[in-house]
């Protein structure tokens, strides 16, 4: 484990210092880029809008009884904007796209077409991992930006349809402004961002470990989705606990 | 067949007690053995002889435990003596890049390196897919070609690099006669043509017997005999001779 931890920092150090290449494979990089948002946007909004609409609808009700009615907008907005939204979006992208990082590099070694470009004098750090790490370190945060928006309107809506709550749309946004500040979502974000370097040296690591045919290929894109799960979980901690005021 | 070996642009190889051990089993044994600017040497052995781990040494993808590989003098190895000679490997499968054309495949090296503009490349692309006979394939997907194409295809790609030192793993294997046939001119014609030095990496007897300059058996990690292919046909160690005449009991 310790050795794969280590693999895995030198990767991500490695890809650092590959970044003034970056320019170079701007190509990459939007192709990627492309592949992601377009693979998960529509997810990203059913999940976020539903769980935006669970959290109203499990916090509503009681709130309500206590007459904390005007808590009901900030705690939407506060544990969609900080928890939710980055989290379950950063899931979400470890499943989806991690999987296909892991597949599609995993194959590549696997079929010798890494070989091929290292006998080029390709890297394969330059060419495969730089732009998929790039891509997704600003897909995931803008795509949680969109969670974040979607989630509080699948809030309101619940609010404001549900009988035992019934409150206004306007009401509902007032409310959420009086409690979530700019700092909230800049956190979550934040939070997208780290989890989405995560997902990309985890899955990339994986990826350009593999080893043996089929089935190697899909150990490692087993492994990639877990092994990013269980870093972003250990990570939202880590960051949660650093980002307290 | 190429009598006398010519000294054009091709490089020279030696390589001197080279030895490779995986997960506790040794592969390579001391291999020792030269290759002469512009010769075709062929490398021949049976299966899990250690050829391909050879090849994979010779060209940077491995690093030895012992011994060392030397490129007109100079030890493989450092990235000077790496970029100051221009190698390229031909892999048994073609290993062309699934997610490219086959023409971007055959360009990626100058496209890459930002050696030529994207018009030099396509033009280069097309004339060394048409040295190969495959000009008409350049915008098909490597899935759309036929193994025999795909090797075609991963030969145009190294001789965009303009190779002076030129390694083919297998390069007959899984193809019919015809194409192996095709396949071992073309390595006859390229060597004629630029005078590239060629290793040949085969278990194809046909192929060995037919392009090579001088021929190696090696045999569990180790090189037992190198010759013309002559000299290793009168060869008298059983091994060897058991793999050159090696042929089905067929009941009369």
């Amino acid at each position: 484990m310790f050795e794969n931890i280590g693999e895995m920092v030198l990767l991500f150090w490695r890809t650092l210092l590959a970044l003034p290449q970056a320019w170079r494979q701007r190509q990459k990089v939007f192709e990627q880029f492309f592949e992601i948002g377009n693979a998960s946007l529509l997810m990203v909004c059913v999940l976020s809008f539903f769980i935006g609409a669970v959290i109203a609808l499990n916090f509503g009700p009681p709130l309500v009884e206590r007459s904390f009615t005007s808590a009901i907008g900030g705690v939407v907005g506060i544990a969609i904007a900080k928890e939710l939204a980055p989290v379950m979006m950063a899931i979400l992208i470890a499943g989806r796209i991690g999987s296909a990082m892991a597949a599609e590099i995993g194959s590549m070694r696997v079929y010798q077409e890494i070989d091929a470009l290292r006998t080029m004098n390709i890297d394969p750090i330059h060419y495969l991992v730089l732009p998929r790490m790039l891509a997704i370190a600003v897909a995931l945060p803008m795509l949680v930006i969109s969670a974040i928006l979607v989630g509080w309107f699948g809030g309101a809506l619940v609010a404001d349809m549900n009988r035992h709550m019934d409150i206004p749309f306007r009401v509902f946004y007032s409310d959420l402004q009086n409690i979530v500040v700019l700092s909230d979502v800049a956190n979550g974000v934040f939070k997208s961002f780290c989890f989405a370097l995560i997902i990309g040296v985890v899955s990339c690591h994986q990826g350009l470990n593999t080893i043996g045919g089929p089935r190697g290929i899909g150990r490692s894109v087993t492994k990639a989705v877990v092994n990013s799960i269980v870093g972003i979980v250990i990570f939202d901690y880590i960051l949660t606990r650093l980002l307290l005021k | 067949m190429n009598d006398s070996p010519v000294n054009g642009s091709g490089v020279s190889l030696v390589v001197r007690g080279l030895r490779k051990t995986f997960a506790g089993q040794e592969v390579l044994k001391g291999v020792d053995f030269e290759v002469k600017p512009g010769e075709i040497f062929v490398i021949m052995g049976p299966s899990g002889s250690g050829k391909s781990v050879l090849l994979k040494h010779l060209i940077g993808l491995e690093d030895p435990d012992a011994g060392e590989i030397l490129i007109n003098g100079e030890a493989v190895g450092s990235p000077e003596v790496a970029a100051k000679y221009r190698m390229a490997l031909v892999f048994q499968s073609g290993a062309l890049l699934n997610s490219l054309t086959v023409g971007e495949n055959v360009g990626l090296y100058l496209t890459e390196h930002r050696l030529k503009s994207p018009e030099e490349i396509r033009a280069v692309v097309l004339e060394k897919l048409a040295d190969v006979g495959l000009k008409e394939a350049v915008d098909k997907m490597p899935g759309d070609l036929s193994g025999g194409m795909k090797k075609r295809a991963a030969i145009a790609r190294a001789l965009v690099i303009e190779p002076q030192l030129i390694l083919y793993d297998e390069p007959t294997s899984e193809l019919d006669p015809l194409s192996s046939v095709m396949i071992g001119n073309e390595i006859l014609e390229l060597n004629r043509r630029t005078h590239v030095t060629s290793l040949v990496v085969s278990h194809d007897r046909d192929l060995a017997f037919g392009v090579a300059d001088r021929i190696a058996v090696i045999v569990d990690g180790v090189i037992v005999t190198v010759g013309t292919p002559a000299e290793v046909k009168q060869f008298k160690d059983p091994l060897v001779q058991q793999f050159l005449q090696a042929d089905f009991k067929r009941e009369q």
